[in-house]
């Protein structure tokens, strides 16, 4: 029968399933990351288009600037994506039915705990990335995305597992649901967002130093245009504020419900706090010249280590009145 | 913009050492910041002389806040100008050469110009284009409600901090510990901390009353979090004016009473151990509970009972009480589960002069010991533990102490923001403004139709042009397209950059 017990365990089981089958992911896309390419011919690859038209001249520049391997490289490329995207896929529905049978062993949102929490908060992040996968050329982000989603996996069922337990009474509201699950979504496409930066950081470094890319070679050079990553990362940010604003706003009204303000500078509404202005910093910092680009990017990373500093480094290192959830 | 991000850089940076240091405010532990300070004298006070110890009230945060918003309204007031002429005014005209545009495709169609025309500036108003149709040419434009939201968003920050202002100008915040039978009246000398803001009217609170009646507690009493709290309960009667009928309500955590406009929430609670003292004449000098603070999950707690009406001398008492007692031999007396299963009174007594003549305001919590000495038994200090209905004599006829039973407490706080609402509404239009600023794309759509005299074919040329930083969406332009009548699928078109690689 599906008691609590049996639906705990099952749920550590799949958690346990999901980290292995994440990890076999992740070495296919390092694989398919590491697999010599050879360098794109000029022509033949294009489609044919309107010659002369200054628009068609774009639109070649712009193709011949993502590294386009040869055929046979390209259909091995394109072989090892395809396995390394299934399998992210069935570690994704995995952590997914490790999640909801959690949720229902214990009878409430699963994300009561620093546990839940890392283990919700991956699932966003894979979803996140998944999502992005099917509408942008995100392939090289997985292998990072993945590293990071297997990293936390296992310090979250080693360091941190917590056993299924109910609630202490001050989580015991319907604003857990809201404000965690929005603090979840929202750092799930953060990461996302962070991967990219990270990314496009790294390629338009390596353009810098060498502008007609005659001769970058490694793993910069095989990275999508920064053009198209900075994109990504800015779609991934343009959702994700919104959402972590509303995160914030939740929170607070459930500060003013439960500790009688709805701000009072406890070190999680703090660095919360912190987080958005630096986010906030880097959508104002897109459009102003002189900080779009490097400096953005840079911007958006440090928001991000500010998120992810609020969650490992205030529920560890501060007391707070966000304390009481333990590790 | 460069000095709005150079601010907002600053005060992220600026708000970092408020979360890193004790705060004054930020009423978790009162006395952290005075620990700070005695545990690092050379910089400690330094700190304090630059405001680190209460960073968010600080001159050099606000100024850096200030700033912003002034930096803020400069900058949105001339925007807001500006939608309302682009509001008014048509869409923009085309450039001469729509080619040179982001998402630009060209076909040929055999309907009549005006035919073209007309269907494009239908199936653009359609879509709540705000379409002009003049020269050959449709010039369509969307989105301005991109600009509104922004406007929206950054104008609501400003309604928020004067919610926020307003909260903290007139409001007030109090903590109050009532045992269980006794009763708190909403006024300032009831509380054991009240913290009012600068234009609080203070002699006119919200005039109700609360009793204690009863306070449960549960805890998880079996597997690997035995001991976590599961569910408490302050059965309390209230009257929510003084001649008001009593009511009886119950406050929990996350469900705190109403009244008026002011909030009554559970924050915590403990115990206090019930105890009678008489004194060296026999007379019984106190009755009644003390409250035992508690210092750690499974509620062990600390106090102390002071007898200052004991003859011939004053008598003091400290020491613990236990819920579930137990004396580890290394960390000393310590609970082993919040709730009563084995409570011990463990204490230790002091006679001479409490230090209360004096006038000077001294802890309940605390006994000043400087003219106290500590009862002692041989060359022990005498020390006992009691259990409920026990009782110790102290040596020389000094006066007896009995331990009658333990009341429950409960920590309430007591909050007045009449900002709230504004800071919620201003919330709500902040997230709504910001969502809607960044989720819409401003963009316009130009057709062009042009026929040359006696042709059988027209060209429709058409072009898209996002005034934001995300492009236009290709299949928006498409289904203008597909609208138009007459149209020659064999025509070359552009086709927009692929997104796929």
């Amino acid at each position: 029968m599906l008691t609590p017990a049996y639906l705990a365990e099952l749920s550590d089981r799949l958690i346990y399933s999901a980290i292995a089958v994440y990890a076999l992911a992740m070495l296919v896309y390092a694989y398919r990351a590491a697999m010599p390419r050879r360098p794109a011919p000029q022509t033949g690859v294009l489609e044919p288009a309107t010659v002369g038209a200054p628009a068609a001249v774009t639109v070649a520049v712009a193709s011949t600037a993502d590294p386009v391997p040869s055929t046979e490289g390209a259909s091995a490329a394109r072989r090892y994506e395809r396995i390394a995207a299934s399998l992210t896929i069935l570690a994704f529905v995995l952590h997914l039915a490790g999640v909801v049978a959690r949720g229902l062993a214990v009878g409430r949102a699963p994300w009561g705990n620093m546990y839940e929490f890392t283990v919700a908060g991956t699932l966003a992040a894979t979803a996140a990335y998944l999502v992005f996968l099917r509408r942008h050329p995100v392939r090289d982000l997985g292998v990072w995305i993945l590293a990071l989603v297997t990293l936390c996996l296992g310090l979250a069922v080693t360091v941190l597992y917590t056993p299924a337990g109910d609630l202490v009474p001050a989580l015991n509201s319907y604003w857990l649901v809201i404000h965690v699950a929005a603090a979840i979504i929202s750092g799930g496409v953060f990461t996302v967002g962070a991967a990219a930066t990270a990314l496009y950081l790294l390629r338009r470094r390596a353009d810098a130093r060498d502008p007609r890319r005659a001769a970058t070679r490694g793993y910069a050079g095989r990275l999508p245009a920064a053009a198209t990553l900075e994109g990504v990362a800015h779609t991934a940010h343009l959702f994700a504020f919104p959402v972590w604003t509303f995160a914030v706003l939740a929170g607070a009204i459930w500060a003013e419900d439960s500790w009688g303000r709805y701000w009072g500078w406890d070190p999680k509404e703090t660095w919360a706090f912190i987080t958005w202005v630096l986010y906030a910093a880097y959508l104002h910092a897109q459009s102003t010249a002189g900080w779009r680009g490097t400096k953005a990017g840079w911007l958006a990373l440090t928001g991000y280590g500010a998120f992810l500093f609020n969650f490992v480094g205030v529920n560890l290192l501060i007391t707070g009145l966000h304390s009481y959830a333990g590790v | 913009m460069r000095t709005a991000v150079l601010l907002l850089l600053a005060l992220a940076l600026a708000a970092v050492p408020g979360s890193l240091l004790p705060q004054r405010g930020v009423a978790f532990d009162p006395g952290a910041v005075t620990r700070f300070v005695r545990d690092n004298p050379e910089v400690g006070p330094w700190l304090d002389r630059l405001g680190f110890f209460e960073v968010y009230s600080s001159p050099w945060f606000a100024a850096i806040y200030l700033l912003l918003m002034v930096s803020m309204t400069g900058c949105v007031l001339p925007r807001a100008a500006r939608l309302w002429q682009s509001a008014r005014a048509e869409p923009a005209r085309p450039p001469t050469n729509l080619a040179r545009l982001d998402d630009h495709r060209q076909l040929l169609s055999t309907a009549a110009p005006r035919e073209v025309l007309e269907a494009a500036a239908s199936h653009l108003r359609a879509r709540r284009f705000r379409v002009v149709v003049d020269e050959g040419v449709v010039r369509a434009e969307k989105g301005y409600l991109r600009e509104v939201g922004n406007l929206m968003f950054h104008l609501s920050l400003l309604v928020l901090l004067f919610g926020v202002a307003v909260g903290s100008l007139f409001g007030f915040e109090g903590r109050v510990i009532v045992v269980e039978g006794a009763s708190f009246t909403n006024t300032r000398l009831q509380y054991d901390e009240f913290t009012p803001g600068p234009l609080t009217d203070a002699e006119s609170l919200t005039p109700f009353s609360f009793t204690l009646d009863d306070f449960t507690a549960e805890f998880e009493t079996s597997g690997p979090q035995r001991g976590s709290a599961r569910d408490f309960q302050a059965a309390v009667t209230v009257r929510r004016t003084p001649s008001g009928a009593p009511e009886a309500v119950t406050v929990e955590v996350n469900h705190p009473l109403r009244v008026e406009g002011t909030k009554v929430f559970l924050t915590g609670h403990g115990y206090a151990p019930v105890v009678s003292v008489r004194d060296g004449r026999g007379q019984t000098v106190f009755a009644g509970p003390v409250v035992f603070v508690p210092f750690d999950g499974n509620l062990s707690s600390e106090g102390v009972i002071k007898v200052p009406d004991a003859q011939p001398t004053q008598l003091g008492f400290e020491g613990f009480f236990l819920p579930t007692a137990s004396v580890d031999p290394v960390a000393g007396p310590r609970s082993l589960f919040p709730d009563m299963v084995d409570p011990q009174l463990l204490l230790t007594a002091y006679t001479g002069d409490l230090g209360l003549a004096d006038g000077q305001p001294q802890s309940v919590f605390r006994l000043d010991k400087t003219d106290l000495i500590q009862v002692s038994e041989g060359d022990q200090p005498f020390a006992r533990a009691l259990r409920p209905g026990e009782s110790m004599t102290l040596p020389d006829g000094q006066g007896t102490l009995t331990f009658e039973s333990v009341s429950r407490f409960a920590n309430f706080q007591i909050a007045h923001d009449p900002g709230k609402e504004i800071a919620l509404v201003a919330a709500v239009a902040l997230l709504l403004g910001l969502t809607v600023s960044l989720g819409v794309r401003r963009r316009r759509i130009w057709i062009r139709v042009t026929r040359p005299p006696g042709g059988e074919t027209s060209t429709i040329e058409a072009a898209t042009y996002a005034l934001t930083r995300r492009g236009p969406d290709p299949d928006e332009l498409s289904s203008v397209l597909t609208a138009l009548p007459g149209t020659v699928t064999a025509g070359t078109a552009d086709s927009p950059p692929d997104r796929e690689d």
